[in-house]
């Protein structure tokens, strides 16, 4: 494991939030590093500040205090914590893809439009037909989400969200609003994402199943890091059931 | 295309209910300001080409008779440029098949030639041949009211002598734009004419050979007006000098004047109002539309966009929306100038008025508009890129709700669940609340502004004619007459009443301020011509002291208790002081009213009198008519129900009209307000409605929530709405008070109910499209997904 670099390094990771009176504490110290080409998944009940971590983690949001380090496939190290709202953009724009758990599609775009919103901006995209194909909607292009079932519309999220290539994939979720069968689906692209690319794939779930597809199964409790559990072998996503 | 600009155009086509009810709130404030300034310009534009290519005289002069050599020596005062010397006379003219009176003004031209100041502008026929002796120039607008063309015949008293006339020509004069007899405020064309005649013709008709009575002149450039008046009524002086004027204080132009004043007043009030307000709901409402797209805003900022390039993104959409609205305030601004440019040019009857919108409008009003557009879409886009995109995705947290006041004294049962929701929407966003509100109000308040000035007018008119001016004809004649005069009028066929009344041209001054006017002397208790108080009671003149209306008292500085200065402007031009007794509160006009008495003694004449109101039996007017025409003292004839009628249909085809464009702006307004108020509250609560209708609650149940929302934001803009339309009113008024007249501050409970209804139907309307659009929420859509 070792011969692997990293992609991105958290130290001391905390977070915290003014909601009106009170403060909430959303991290509480998260020291994590994620390997180049891994699929981790992150486990944890709600408020167990899983997705704070990960809008930290893709540059949403910024840490309270902490170092978190993003290092490129060119292996030049960037400091992503204190870093402007700017630079943060620009990390976004270039690195990162985000799945999110209600698709946040734009309604007004087609399929192929939602992909190109991303295309355009990126620097070696794929085609928004190829993504769309990857996730297997190659023939829904034209659709608005509006005429794609839940599934369809959050691989579309998908394919928008690897079209750019990103090195680093960040899930929210990605099940949370789908039926077993949908949701396995979904996982199956994830994971071809994640074998074909070598895209790094944190996906966060409070869905223990989901845990045996990753190399490896971080579990949060209360703004921590609890436990961390490698995993032999990587189960296959269509093997999985709940 | 990039994707995102045809999500912009997709967007806008989502939006194109709520794009079009923001475009109507812009256009409606464009379109006031380019409505006003088009106007005023194609009025002041015609009005200057007319003057300039028909050499419109600078000064003026009357004098009782003065030999032609005089004017020779007037050319030779320093800075006059051309000297027009003129025989004008009063006449009464009779026309086959119509029995008023006509009154008319007779001028002189050279003998069958343009004079050289004051020309002529011939719409028919030909100047009088040279040696004619009947041949007449008639105005257009007296021509055009009889249907006289050059050759009809007409019958003229001039000089207590008859004469038959034939109408050579018929023209317009810059002199004569505004076709006005001498004691009206509003034109009679049917009863009021202005004939030109050839020099000699006229001289010897009106016993004038080799003499003149009337001067015009111009100046050289760079002149001193002040010195040239001094010049000349020293020259005249001792010919029966009046003293001269400017164009100022000649009536036609004074009367354009001020028709240019309100409009430019039109174009300054209003447009600040009518853009003010529409700038401000366009501010908050492009703000809140921005609002409600904030979950797209922090996805699009999840993948990399830029702050920049989602402000521009925004920004087009705000421009489109903008430049739909400031086009369709132009198209509709230009449309109705024009139109009401047409009412114009027949009432001013300039040759040509060509409409033309101001470039400066146009810019001015678009950079007002896109100014206050980006301003409010400035600051949503601000407050939706500036929050963390992770927070803005997530379903809004449920916010700190609280009782209110309101709600804890109202009896739970009272309110009920739907109430409740109402009351806590509206406590957690007071900013919210209180904008919807403001745009209502606002609202209400134009809708108001248009009501009074409709009422205001119609105020005026009844408080001047039923109240002031309460006789049904006013006599003048030729020259000052002993009042035993009166008694033979009132013997006359259809006579009730006779009021007499000495007229005498003076200016007055206070200090340095003065005001050219004349005083009226009356009766101690005139009942034909009541000179009423500031609460609208007749009021008894005092021995001794002069009455003066509010307005030049005001103009002149001067109070109740201070001495007035006097200078009577014929006979022996007396230097008089006479102290300010009282005011008087009249709509029309500006006097100075003190008894006859008075007035005989301190001109140190016998009991003479200018001329008489009637009192008149309707039956025997046409006996009365006859018996007049046989009258040659009687220079002239004014029927005040003829004038009331002539002010108002007047003021029915421009300010009226104006008035009630101005209500559809308003209404328009309204509509787009409420509209965009109910359409952003649904697109704000489509989450909590699909929600409370999937738990079990009825499209009614759900409706009233969001109804009962826009009800109570209506109801509680309604008292504010009054208010902004009161104070509105009142800015209004001030800017239109003139010495022709006085807009009264009055408001009619109707005024404040077509307020209230006016919003409380565009609520109404709203709520219907909001019931409908309920009908095609789709609950689960909703519920699932973040839009």
């Amino acid at each position: 494991m070792n011969t692997v670099p990293d992609a991105l390094v958290a130290r001391g990771l905390t977070r915290r939030y003014r909601m009106g009176e009170v403060t909430i504490q959303a991290l509480r110290g998260v020291d994590l590093t994620l390997k180049r080409g891994e699929l981790v998944v992150m486990l944890g009940a709600s408020g167990s500040g899983k997705s704070t971590l990960l809008n930290i983690l893709g540059g949403l949001d910024s840490p309270s205090e902490g170092e978190l380090r993003y290092v490129n496939r060119e292996g030049q190290a960037h400091t992503l914590s204190g870093a402007s709202q700017r630079a943060l953009t620009r990390f976004r724009r270039h690195h990162v893809g985000f799945v999110f758990q209600f698709y946040n599609l734009i309604s007004s775009l087609t399929a192929r439009e939602n992909v190109a919103v991303v295309t355009e901006i990126a620097r070696t995209p794929m085609a928004p037909e190829e993504a769309l194909a990857l996730v297997g909607l190659g023939e829904r292009l034209d659709h608005f989400p509006s005429q794609l079932s839940g599934g369809e519309q959050q691989r579309v999220a998908i394919a928008r969200a690897v079209a750019k290539r990103p090195e680093l994939l960040l899930c929210d979720e990605p099940t949370g609003a789908l039926d077993f069968r949908t949701g396995i689906r979904v996982l199956e692209v994830l994971e071809q994402v994640n074998r074909d690319t070598g895209t790094t794939v944190a996906i966060i779930t409070h869905n223990e199943v989901i845990g045996d597809m990753a190399d490896r199964v971080i579990r949060l409790r209360d703004g921590r890091v609890d436990d961390i559990r490698h995993n032999a072998e990587r189960r296959p996503a269509r093997e999985l059931r709940w | 295309m990039l994707t995102l600009d045809r999500k912009f155009l997709r967007d806008l086509w989502r939006l194109k209910g709520q794009a079009l009810a923001i475009a109507v709130v812009i256009a409606g404030g464009v379109m006031t300001l380019i409505l006003s300034v088009t106007t005023l310009e194609a009025l002041s534009g015609a009005r200057d080409r007319f003057y300039a290519s028909h050499h419109f005289a600078e000064v003026f002069a009357d004098v009782k008779r003065a030999p032609l050599g005089v004017a020779v020596r007037v050319q030779e005062i320093e800075g006059v440029n051309l000297v027009a010397p003129q025989v004008q006379a009063a006449l009464r003219l009779s026309l086959p098949g119509f029995d008023d009176p006509i009154r008319g003004l007779a001028q002189s031209i050279p003998d069958g030639r343009q004079p050289t100041l004051n020309r002529l502008h011939l719409v028919a026929g030909s100047l009088p041949e040279p040696g004619r002796d009947d041949q007449v120039v008639v105005s257009d607008a007296f021509a055009e009211a009889h249907g006289l063309t050059p050759g009809d015949g007409l019958e003229a008293i001039i000089d207590g002598r008859r004469v038959a006339l034939r109408i050579a020509g018929v023209a317009s004069s810059p002199e004569f734009l505004y076709q006005v007899a001498p004691t009206d405020l509003m034109p009679d064309y049917r009863r009021y004419a202005v004939l030109w005649m050839n020099q000699r013709s006229l001289a010897s008709a009106y016993g004038m050979e080799g003499a003149f009575n009337r001067l015009s002149l111009t100046l050289q450039a760079g002149a001193s007006v002040e010195a040239v008046i001094d010049a000349l009524d020293l020259a005249l002086a001792r010919y029966g000098g009046t003293g001269a004027w400017t164009r100022e204080e000649q009536t036609s132009h004074r009367f354009l004047e001020e028709e240019l004043n309100q409009q430019r007043i039109q174009a300054t009030v209003l447009p600040a109002i009518f853009l003010s307000v529409s700038a401000f709901l366009l501010s908050v409402v492009m703000g809140r539309l921005i609002q409600t797209q904030r979950e797209q805003v922090a996805v699009l900022k999840a993948f990399g966009y830029g702050d920049g390039e989602l402000a521009r993104h925004y920004g087009l959409l705000t421009a489109a929306i903008v430049l739909l609205g400031w086009a369709l305030g132009v198209a509709l601004g230009a449309w109705a100038a024009s139109g009401l440019a047409t009412l114009y040019r027949d009432y001013f009857r300039f040759p040509d008025m060509p409409v033309r919108v101001p470039a400066s409008a146009l810019a001015l009003s678009l950079a007002i508009v896109a100014a206050s557009a980006l301003i409010g879409t400035w600051r949503a886009v601000w407050r939706a890129v500036s929050r963390p995109p992770a927070e803005a995705m997530r379903p809004p947290a449920p916010q700190r709700f609280r009782r209110s006041a309101l709600e804890r004294a109202l009896p739970a049962a009272l309110l009920g669940q739907e109430g409740r929701i109402i009351l806590r929407n509206l406590g957690r966003h007071p900013a919210k609340a209180g904008f919807s509100i403001a745009g209502i109000a606002l609202s209400a308040g134009l809708l108001m502004v248009g009501a009074y000035q409709l009422d205001a007018v119609e105020t005026m008119i009844d408080q001047q004619y039923r109240q002031v001016l309460r006789m049904d004809m006013e006599l003048t004649f030729v020259d000052a007459t002993p009042a035993r005069a009166a008694g033979e009028l009132r013997h006359l066929p259809g006579v009730l009443a006779v009021e007499t009344w000495r007229r005498v041209p003076v200016t007055l001054s206070h200090g340095h301020r003065e005001a050219r006017t004349s005083l009226l002397g009356m009766e101690a208790e005139p009942r034909l011509r009541q000179v009423l108080d500031g609460d609208g009671r007749a009021q008894r003149l005092p021995e001794e002291g002069v009455l003066l209306t509010r307005y030049l008292a005001d103009q002149l500085g001067a109070k109740v208790g201070d001495e007035l200065h006097v200078a009577v402007m014929e006979g022996q031009r007396r230097q008089l002081t006479l102290p300010l007794a009282a005011l008087v509160d009249e709509p029309l006009g500006v006097g100075a009213y003190l008894t006859r008495t008075q007035l005989n003694r301190v001109m140190g004449e016998g009991s003479a009198i200018s001329g008489a109101w009637l009192l008149v039996d309707p039956a025997r007017r046409e006996a009365l008519n006859a018996a007049l025409w046989e009258m040659p003292a009687v220079a002239a004839i004014g029927r005040l129900d003829e004038a009331e009628r002539g002010i108002r249909d007047y003021l029915d085809e421009t300010l009226l009209i104006a008035a009630l464009i101005f209500v559809a702006i308003a209404t328009s307004i309204g509509f787009g307000v409420v509209y965009n108020n109910a359409r952003i509250a649904f697109a704000e609560r489509a989450r909590e409605l699909a929600t409370l209708q999937v738990l079990g609650y009825t499209r009614a149940e759900v409706a009233r929530i969001l109804l009962g929302e826009i009800a109570l934001l209506t109801l509680a803009a309604i008292p504010p709405g009054w208010a902004i339309g009161l104070l509105f009113s009142r800015l209004l008024n001030q800017a239109f008070s003139s010495d022709l007249f006085r807009i009264p501050l009055v408001f009619t409970p109707q005024a404040f109910a077509f307020a209230a209804s006016g919003v409380l139907a565009a609520s109404l309307l709203v709520s219907v499209m909001v019931v409908i659009r309920l009908g095609r929420l789709d609950k689960i859509r909703v519920l699932k997904a973040v839009e």
